[in-house]
């Protein structure tokens, strides 16, 4: 008798045990394309912890085309009313998902983690849709970096450029010893990217702000975009005729065996010197972009998170959002990837010296406001805008178009994109 | 008695007309299913597309008509028409040059040659890759520091350059280079099965009456391959208009947007940048402008075959 009652009892307990576990439980599914090695491992992390939390996770990574893939795989869920849980997705791409009206709001989480006094303002106003959370940031990477390999520069007698008139000097020296002062991909992006970082630097956050934010014609066909469009198009004579084309890493393999001197390139470049074995400040020195040392171009990766129906699902995406801004994954997670934590004030013990300087960087630009977004990584203006942007600086690069004349059909095929 | 002899006779006769009747509609009940499909999936979503062009859809498909807006923006933008003229010099060079060699080549292996069974299949094979090999391989040899440029330099002549690929002038003709590779050998299966099916007797009554082999081939092999040349310009054609993998490979549509197509456009357009209508536009354009080209010829030719 006592015996049964015991089995009872045990029975109900994990029964009612059962129920608790469940209605905490849930499971999330994660759309994102983070696939290969370091930033497979850094999902990884993010996996494990919720699944500390007895939740469990649905990996829906879809590889390719940085992320044209997912975006094509996303929409098709979304239009048939089965949106994932979460989806990594960036910059104002988040703004025309909140158009959508398809998002969660995460104030909740934000409130309690205290995500407003974490994150920089401009930052957190790209999480934001109509003032409330709708994403999570994950990492900052800073674009504007100088990857120089300093033997070369040595080889030639060169030194490391901080204004445009010395990286003149300095790539003519680099030519003249008969070496590539420039590592360049001639794929629309890089070229992009080496555009923007001129324009912050020669024009400054304000000048940046207007012309590659706000997109104003006025300003994108001021002189002061004809002088950065000139300083693009003066650097293409340092590189090499085999640039159309070439990925990125292959252009920092360049520099990393001493063919080139110097690659533009935000701070994942720095996977590819640690992977060669290189070691920061000896084989390899990062510098800033030339005149733009005080100015910090972001590119922050984040997640939405959609509305979902199940409750434990939406719990489990709450548990999420909570779990990315908490410092253990902010660290484990950058470390893995070669970017910072998007949170400040973080612990600086496990990274290095590319990272820290990063860190410093961001809070001081944020502090300035010199932090400003990447319009080459889709943090600045809707992916139109950036097409057309795309489309005049690399045809402008790559034919014997006029500086006035790009400068005129920069604004003119925003105007037209809009 | 009478019962059963009308069953006997009965029972074969029904099952012939139930026989007759499955017969007559089967066919309709096995195609059925891939009609539906074709229907929905292709000409379906042709208006589906056609619909969403006329729209401001940008993230996603939305479906409040805006008039011809997109086409309006389509027309005036620049990389719209790099990319038609890319279409239009790649087209008629890649379906010109692959008729051009696959007919030589075809005529040249018709001579009862020794060793034809592996030539042919020498020349068959690229058409057993994928364009992305293609695409790759040809993207090493016309690099200039790596592949043909680079080669001849060493072989000591210095003076050698063949920069198509970084060339934003010639880029587009490097598409060609690879395609017709790829492709020629195809076409010369093609013709050869058309040689293969003249009949002899004509040839040998035409070597009888003196005519020289260049006349015979002039004036009645080569119009009695006129069905060869017809399905080669299909095929070709529509390989020519849906290239894709072979520039995204080879030329990534570069040097700038220098070797753009309409595929690639569109690509570009629709799933990169956002812009569903606008992607929508210039796919209802490529599909007016094939349709304006091969219907007429299809026209003719069918009307030609039916009243010969």
């Amino acid at each position: 008798m006592n015996r049964k009652r015991l089995g009872l009892a045990v029975m109900v307990g994990l029964l009612v045990g059962l129920v608790a576990v469940s209605a905490l439980a849930g499971e999330v599914e994660v759309l994102h394309w983070w696939t290969s090695g370091g930033e497979a491992r850094s999902v990884a992390v993010l996996k494990k912890l919720l699944e500390q939390e007895g939740h469990t996770w649905k990996d829906f990574a879809v590889a390719g085309g940085a992320g044209d893939n997912a975006m094509t795989v996303l929409r098709s869920r979304v239009v048939s009313g089965n949106p994932p849980t979460a989806a990594q997705v960036k910059g104002p791409q988040i703004q025309q998902w909140g158009d959508e009206g398809v998002l969660t709001n995460l104030d909740a989480v934000a409130q309690a983690g205290n995500w407003d006094n974490l994150l920089p303002k401009v930052v957190a106003d790209v999480m934001k849709y109509q003032d409330h959370y709708v994403a999570v940031p994950v990492n900052v990477h800073r674009i504007n970096w100088m990857w120089c390999n300093p033997e070369v520069f040595r080889k030639a007698g060169a030194k490391i450029p901080t204004t445009w008139k010395a990286f003149d000097e300095a790539a003519a020296k680099i030519q003249k010893a008969g070496m590539i002062p420039v590592a360049m991909g001639g794929q629309n992006w890089q070229e992009a990217t080496l555009f923007e970082s001129i324009v912050v630097g020669v024009g400054g956050p304000e000048f940046y702000h207007k012309t590659m934010v706000a997109a104003d014609p006025a300003a994108l066909q001021s002189p002061k975009m004809v002088e950065c469009l000139k300083i693009l198009k003066n650097i293409k004579q340092y590189t090499d005729r085999d640039a159309p084309g070439r990925d990125w890493n292959l252009a920092t393999a360049m520099v990393i065996n001493g063919k080139a001197a110097m690659q533009f390139m935000g701070d994942w470049a720095k996977g590819e010197f640690i992977a060669a074995g290189k070691s920061n400040g000896v084989d390899y020195v990062a510098v800033p972009v030339p005149q733009s040392s005080g100015e910090f171009l972001f590119n922050v990766d984040s997640f939405i998170m959609f509305q979902v129906a199940d409750k434990g699902a939406q719990e489990a995406q709450q548990a999420m959002a909570r779990l990315i801004m908490e410092p253990r994954f902010q660290e484990v997670f950058n470390v893995n990837k070669g970017s910072i934590p998007c949170r400040l004030g973080m612990s600086r013990a496990a990274f290095d010296d590319v990272a820290l300087r990063s860190m410093d960087e961001f809070a001081s630009a944020a502090a300035s406001g010199a932090l400003l977004p990447s319009m080459a990584h889709e943090m600045a203006v809707v992916p139109a805008i950036r097409g057309a942007m795309f489309d005049v600086i690399t045809n402008y690069y790559n034919s014997d178009m006029k500086a006035e004349q790009a400068a005129k059909s920069l604004a003119s095929a925003v105007k037209a994109a809009i | 008695m009478d019962m059963a002899v009308t069953y006997a006779e009965n029972r074969p006769a029904a099952g012939r007309r139930w026989w007759d009747t499955m017969e007559r509609l089967l066919p309709k009940l096995v195609l059925a299913p891939t009609t539906v499909a074709g229907l929905v999936f292709i000409y379906g979503f042709v208006l589906w597309t056609a619909w969403i062009s006329f729209t401001r859809s940008s993230l996603l498909p939305k479906y409040d008509l805006a008039g011809f807006h997109q086409y309006l923006k389509l027309f005036t933008s620049e990389r719209w028409w790099v990319a038609s003229k890319n279409l239009l010099i790649f087209g008629t060079l890649f379906v010109t040059i692959c008729i051009v060699i696959g007919l030589l080549l075809a005529i040249l292996l018709d001579q009862r040659i020794r060793i034809e069974g592996a030539l042919r299949t020498i020349y068959l094979y690229p058409m057993a890759l994928s364009f992305i090999v293609t695409g790759t391989a040809w993207k090493w040899i016309l690099n200039p520091g790596l592949g043909l440029e680079r080669l001849v330099h060493q072989m000591g002549f210095s003076g050698f350059t063949f920069d198509w690929l970084v060339n934003p002038k010639m880029s587009i003709y490097t598409v060609v280079i690879a395609g017709v590779w790829q492709s020629s050998g195809f076409v010369m299966a093609l013709f050869l099965a058309g040689l293969r099916g003249i009949d002899d007797a004509i040839i040998k009554a035409a070597q009888v009456d003196g005519a020289s082999l260049p006349r015979i081939y002039r004036c009645i092999v080569i119009p009695s391959l006129r069905p060869v040349f017809f399905s080669a310009v299909i095929i070709l054609a529509h390989i020519a208009i849906k290239s894709f993998d072979l520039v995204v490979v080879l030329t990534r549509g570069g040097p700038g947007y220098a070797s753009d197509l309409p595929a690639t456009f569109m690509y570009a357009f629709a799933f990169t940048r956002n812009q569903l209508g606008f992607g929508a536009a210039s796919a209802m354009v490529m599909l007016g402008a094939v349709m304006a080209i091969i219907v007429p010829y299809l026209y003719s030719e069918l009307r030609h075959k039916r009243n010969g």
